[in-house]
């Protein structure tokens, strides 16, 4: 397996994301700067958290139009694997790779903190290692964070089964108190139509040892790398 | 030529801003305001000289990069 993490001005959590991966790996996934129009052969490309150009215009708007984001939207078409975690979220949303929109929070303010998930299906890349239903603990740090789109598209989404996580109890019921930002349907994370691309607002990258609180996420690197091993 | 954008959420779209700022205004005792929807001004100086010109290239900025069309509409004002 061969993942890249694409690294654009403002990212934060590009090495979190690569310690995820590499401890789920062995080895570290290499890095590619949004200036460049090449990224190297890969099955999985990650667009890391952060606050890519400073939020400017719109979270994640300038990043989506990066030179880099050309190839990441040509490799994504040809079915290779792309995970947008919170700002990568957003800038896969702006890139039309991924519907709706990441609206400033409900309460306006910024939320950081552990969240519990409701995983909706197991049956793809990302999420093979859990179960449908099973509910996860990821922490959440963002501002715009606030999934919305028209109705017909929710509508569309939730049809073709394309959420791929919701905030809920730790109990896993989907309520409004679990819902930290004022999603549409409690909406945490989405997959394209392919189920190829996954945008999720929480970090599975802040969840993968015990001593950052949890370690969840280490079963979505893990799956990724048993899924994708060539 | 100069060109004003002018964007807003569309109708139905949360304005947690708008909704901050409003009840600011009413603690002020602004009573009369009977809602706040918060939106954005970009102004563009454009090499153009031609106003149809400018407006067709104007719209296409606002398509590709200064909106979001899911959540925001936008106005294009030709100022000359």
């Amino acid at each position: 397996m061969t993942p890249v993490v694409i690294v654009f001005p403002g990212s934060n959590c590009d090495r979190d994301v690569a310690d995820g991966l590499a401890a789920a790996l062995g080895r570290r996934p290499q890095m590619v700067w949004h200036a460049d129009s090449e990224i190297p052969k890969c099955d999985l490309i990650v667009l890391p958290g952060g606050f890519s150009y400073g939020d400017y215009l719109r979270s994640g708007a300038i990043a989506a139009h990066s030179p880099v984001m050309e190839e990441v939207k040509r490799r994504a078409e040809a079915g290779v694997p792309v995970l947008g975690i919170c700002n990568g979220f957003q800038i896969l949303t702006e890139a039309g790779l991924l519907p709706g929109v990441l609206l400033r929070n409900a309460g306006l303010g910024f939320v950081c903190r552990w969240t519990h998930l409701r995983v909706e299906r197991a049956d793809t890349v990302f999420t093979a290692g859990y179960t449908a239903g099973q509910v996860v603990r990821f922490p959440v740090a963002h501002h715009d964070g606030n999934f919305f789109t028209d109705p017909a598209t929710l509508k569309r989404i939730e049809g073709e089964g394309q959420v791929a996580f919701r905030y809920c109890t730790a109990s896993g019921e989907v309520a409004r108190e679990a819902n930290p930002n004022g999603s549409l349907n409690n909406i945490a994370g989405v997959f394209n139509e392919q189920r190829s691309v996954l945008g999720l607002m929480p970090h599975p990258d802040r969840a993968f040892d015990r001593a950052l609180g949890g370690e969840d996420g280490k079963v979505l690197f893990r799956t990724l790398v048993e899924k994708l091993a060539a | 030529m100069q060109a004003r954008v002018h964007i807003s959420l569309k109708p139905g779209v949360l304005d947690p801003q708008g909704q901050a700022v409003e009840s600011a205004l009413k603690r002020l005792g602004f009573n009369g305001v009977a809602s706040v929807r918060q939106g954005k001004v970009i102004d563009l100086d454009l090499k153009a000289t031609d106003k149809a010109a400018a407006k067709a290239e104007v719209t296409k900025m606002c398509e590709s990069l200064l909106a979001n069309t899911v959540m925001e509409s936008y106005a294009i004002e030709i100022l000359g």
